[in-house]
């Protein structure tokens, strides 16, 4: 039996990165917030004081910062014509769980995504010819363009403090920065990080090969800084726990480094910590969303009132959310019809690892998240992709951003996998290895997609999400082509055994590849082929606002939280000053 | 007729009970004073009984035993719905309750009675305002012989000089309201100036701080080594306004004042208290000669230090300005006590977080690692390095203060 809690304004869904940011600005706005957050509340030293929060065990192996499958997982596929099983481990990617989210243990690798990216389709049409764009590809613009949101990939990136060096400040380019990125108004908030020894060597290489290295722009932060809400971050000590891990230095930039601070001490806020969503209620015409219902760890289920709802879970949960609520049409990848599911991908990762003879010692235990090198000569439509014969691009990098005992202890092929040997080579390669990585862009595809599984329920008796995915050819391509330079690098850099990562055989959601997945759940500028508008607005729903990569119609090569940090401030602006003075559709449909 | 007449007295006498000054300016006036005497941080209610800051039922540590602060809600049965202006002041000035029964100066009225009565009524009209709780609390916590209040006679005459204060005509208007605000509703001299075995302030010693609650209260005088001698006007109101300079952060008891009360105060009554607290005489002994660079202690404690604090604290000891605390040239880290030292490094702890400092870094906990030798250890370092110099730290004082933190107060 379900008891009726007094109306708020707004319900936010969800209390990470997009959660707090909102919930702030709207709250600053002067409306009444409640945030609903299905795992536990999180702080800095109480939660990650930096005595306990580099425990590789605990926190990486045994991933108690994430989501409990047992509480929420998917099932997985690669092609229709598969039954889907349930992820019972994380494998592939990492659900965030918690307030914080995934902003709690990301590396913080902070882009803005080129300006082609938000156009990839009529630019590739405009560039190659639609005719060169891979089959059954669902590839459309995002409805947005870069400039657009220059503003808010600004104020994102000020809030976070930001470390790196602007390439193109008003359209001149900037020596030292990514000559390939979109003009930005003005330069990050704070320099660089130190480079360590792996990073300028590949730096050198890169030089070498003709390509123009720049610094990772970093949410672990070169010096201290106070954003412009006032919360303050602390030099990052360079630890190497930064990837599933809490930071506890304050040198990450986190909603518990960036926003809770403030967002706790305003009176219009509340959260509801370990209370899970389980639909967003809808009034009889089905037009408008009354508020969300949810289940307390007591099993009590309450429904809330708002006047708006704000849906801010990551991607995959996002989606499950519209899908169980019964918002937009779910996508049927037979008839190519319907919205809510489409445009799912996942992201191209791999590179080459590189082993070094006795001159050389890196120190990987020297590093954080976001300490590296990048070149971006063979990402997006930054290279002519006629000869290369596939869409989209890949950054390479080489960024060492641990050294930590368990998972980290590269040996060369055709090492044993234990015993005397592998120790002996565990021992002479720990400090002699470096790895050039890529992160690859996926197109979106007809039978790449989500939708609720017809067989399989969580602990609430709701269906789980069901993933459809393998990479097209078009991914294997580029995965092959980023692959190559990778090794190029890698050998330019020295090393005496190279080892290849690439994609073979169908996706495997076993190893840990990258927790970038988007879509599903669009943007757009057509109701019949996206969820949301321009403003991240539902189109059905008009007062259920969208947020996160679930948004995103493509995957990119480059990590999502740059533009999911920017539509966040996008979106709490529309609502503001758009969506309040007149609640309605902000773009006709 | 009697009823008649019974009658009349009744609608006489209700509009009198309901005479309470409503004058809005004399009660927004009482509110800011009950912030700078932080009524809050003893009279708010227990967790769980009302959201009210003034209920009352919290215990406070005394040397004597616990002592549960009063409901000071109207309430007519468990607060004080049934006081008078003139029982207020009473309590104020002479530390008696209306029945005469004298509290325990716990209650600050040594501190209080230096306030005007003008101030007193502006405190009491504020409180007739606020919600009326129905709480009642256990006022008799106390063990024999203390719980006799009584006692408190002998007591006041000892070390109890009821009056309000008397401007210094050859001071400032500015330094004379310091000395108002620290001396009377700020009661600051109740943690910072050291008490004698019964509870009274060692006036002699104003200011120099003491072992108090398991914390040291610093030394808040005029020192240069120990207080705020070396303190600029404007570090100190940065200090009580937002709970942090660029080199220290409140934390402990203090982070409590500077969130209910410091932190509400204007800024011309937090400079007149800097100006009246810096012109304090520099009381605190003279620091020793510091322990040699090359002192096995300092060697254990200094590969201590490295190894557990660097990373945030900096090898030079210099923290991150406004965020990690500086151990050198931060008077908190060379006090002659080191309770705090010691339950910093034990227990970690939280700074305080305002509106202008909303991030409130904390210190982890190293005691569940660093046994009591390495504690000591390696705050005899930190006392002894940088230019630092205080007495080494023995390891039976970190004994003692794990002892009192893993038994509780």
């Amino acid at each position: 039996m379900s008891r009726r809690l007094p109306p708020t304004d707004v319900v936010v869904v969800g209390l990470g990165w997009t959660g707090s940011i909102m919930s702030y600005e709207l709250c600053r706005a002067g409306l009444r917030v409640t945030a609903i957050e299905r795992g536990p509340w999180r702080d800095t030293p109480t939660d990650f004081p930096p005595t306990t929060a580099p425990d590789e065990l605990r926190y990486s192996i045994r991933h108690d910062l994430f989501v409990r499958p047992a509480q929420e997982t998917l099932t997985f596929r690669n092609t229709m014509n598969q039954t889907a099983l349930p992820i019972r481990r994380w494998g592939s990617f990492l659900p965030g769980n918690g307030v914080g989210g995934a902003g709690v243990h990301w590396n913080g690798q902070t882009w803005r995504w080129h300006p082609w990216d938000f156009t990839f389709h009529s630019s590739s049409v405009a560039r190659y010819g639609a005719d060169f764009l891979p089959q059954d590809h669902m590839m459309q613009d995002w409805g947005i363009t870069y400039e657009e949101l220059e503003e808010s990939f600004d104020r994102f990136e000020y809030l976070c403090g930001i470390s790196g060096k602007a390439g193109n400040l008003g359209g001149q380019l900037q020596p030292g920065g990514n000559p390939f990125e979109g003009s930005r108004r003005r330069d990050y908030p704070t320099p660089p990080m130190q480079m360590t020894a792996a990073p300028q060597l590949f730096a050198k290489a890169a030089t070498e090969l003709g390509w123009k290295p720049f610094p990772q722009p970093s949410a672990n932060l070169s010096q201290a800084y106070t954003n412009p809400y006032g919360c303050k971050l602390a030099p990052c000590t360079y630890c190497g726990f930064c990837e599933r891990f809490g930071c506890g230095n304050f040198s990450k930039s986190s909603p518990q480094t960036c926003v809770l601070p403030v967002l706790v001490r305003h009176p219009g806020f509340e959260a509801r910590t370990e209370c899970q969503v389980t639909r967003v209620n809808l009034s009889r015409d089905g037009k408008r969303a009354t508020g969300v219902t949810y289940v307390d760890t007591a099993g009590q289920e309450w429904e809330q009132p708002a006047a708006l709802v704000l849906l801010c879970a990551y991607q995959l949960f996002n989606v499950r959310l519209l899908l169980l609520s019964g918002i937009g049409k779910p996508y049927n990848p037979a008839t190519g019809e319907g919205v809510v599911g489409r445009n799912y991908a996942y992201q191209v990762t791999g590179g080459a690892t590189g082993f070094f003879g006795q001159d050389k010692i890196f120190n990987p235990f020297i590093g954080a998240g976001s300490v590296g090198m990048v070149a971006d000569e063979f990402n997006a439509d930054n290279f002519d992709h006629g000869p290369a014969g596939f869409v989209g691009g890949a950054s390479l990098a080489c960024i060492l951003t641990n050294g930590r005992p368990i998972t980290n202890r590269p040996v060369p092929p055709d090492t044993p996998r234990w015993g005397s040997e592998w120790k002996r080579a565990t021992r002479d390669n720990y400090n002699r290895w470096a790895a050039v990585g890529l992160q690859g862009s996926v197109m979106p595809y007809r039978g790449n997609y989500l939708d609720l599984d017809p067989t399989y329920k969580d602990s609430n008796g709701l269906p789980l999400l069901r993933m459809t995915f393998d990479f097209p050819e078009n991914e294997r391509k580029l995965s092959r082509f980023a692959v190559d330079r990778c090794v190029e690098a890698v050998r330019a850099m020295g090393a005496h055994t190279v080892r290849r990562n690439e994609i073979s055989g169908p996706y495997s959601i076993v190893p840990y590849q990258s927790t970038h997945n988007t879509g599903g759940a669009i943007m757009g500028s057509d109701p019949k082929t996206s969820v949301a508008n321009k403003y991240c607005q539902v189109w059905d729903v008009p007062n259920v606002f969208l947020s996160g990569a679930s948004l995103f119609p493509m995957n990119a090569g480059f990590n999502p939280t740059g533009p999911v940090g920017a539509l966040a401030y996008w979106a709490a602006d529309a609502i503001r000053d758009r969506y309040l003075p007149n609640p309605g559709p902000l773009v006709p449909a | 007729m009697r009823a008649l007449l019974l009658l009349a007295a009744l609608l006489l006498s209700a509009p009198a009970a309901r005479a309470d000054n409503q004058d809005w300016t004399q009660v927004a006036r009482g509110r800011y004073l009950a912030v700078v005497g932080d009524c809050v941080a003893c009279h708010k209610a227990t967790e769980g009984v009302a959201a009210s800051d003034y209920a009352g039922g919290r215990p406070i540590e005394t040397p004597f035993g616990m002592i549960n602060a009063a409901n000071i809600t109207p309430d007519v049965e468990t607060g004080i719905g049934r006081w008078t202006p003139d029982d207020f002041a009473q309590a104020m000035r002479e530390g008696r309750r209306p029945d005469g029964a004298h509290l325990y100066p716990a209650f600050p009225y040594p501190w209080y009675t230096r306030m005007s009565r003008q101030d007193m009524d502006a405190i009491f009209a504020f409180l007739r305002t606020i919600p009326p709780v129905r709480h009642a609390v256990n006022r008799n916590t106390l063990p024999f012989p203390f719980r006799i209040r009584a006692a408190m006679i002998g007591w006041n005459m000892l070390f109890f000089t009821p009056g309000e204060l008397r401007p210094d005509p050859a001071k400032s208007e500015e330094w004379n309201r310091g000395a108002y605000l620290v001396e009377g509703p700020g009661h600051c001299g109740v943690c910072h100036t050291p008490m004698n075995a019964l509870g009274g302030s060692r006036s002699s010693e104003a200011f120099a701080g003491q072992s108090l609650q398991g914390w040291i209260a610093p030394n808040i005088g005029g020192n240069e080594a120990l207080g705020v001698g070396a303190w600029g006007v404007d570090d100190v109101v940065q200090y009580l306004r937002t709970g942090a300079t660029a080199w220290t952060r409140a934390s402990g008891p203090m982070a409590e004042v500077v969130e209910y009360s410091t932190s509400g105060m204007t800024e011309a009554d937090l400079r007149a208290i800097a100006v009246y607290l810096k012109d304090r005489p520099p009381r605190g002994p003279a620091p020793p000669a510091p322990l040699a660079a090359d002192a096995p202690r300092m060697r254990a404690g200094e590969a201590l230090y490295i190894d557990n604090c660097a990373a945030c604290h900096r090898r030079d000891g210099a923290g991150v300005a406004g965020m990690i605390p500086s151990l050198k040239d931060n008077q908190i880290t060379v006090q002659p006590g080191v309770e705090t030292l010691a339950r910093v490094v034990l227990t970690g702890v939280r700074s305080a977080a305002t509106d202008l400092e909303p991030t409130a870094p904390g210190m982890p906990s190293f005691g569940w690692r660093l046994d009591d030798q390495q504690v000591a250890d390696l705050l005899s370092y930190v006392r002894n390095a940088w230019g630092n110099a205080a007495p080494e730290v023995d390891v039976s004082l970190v004994r003692q203060q794990r002892e009192r933190l893993t038994r509780g107060p």
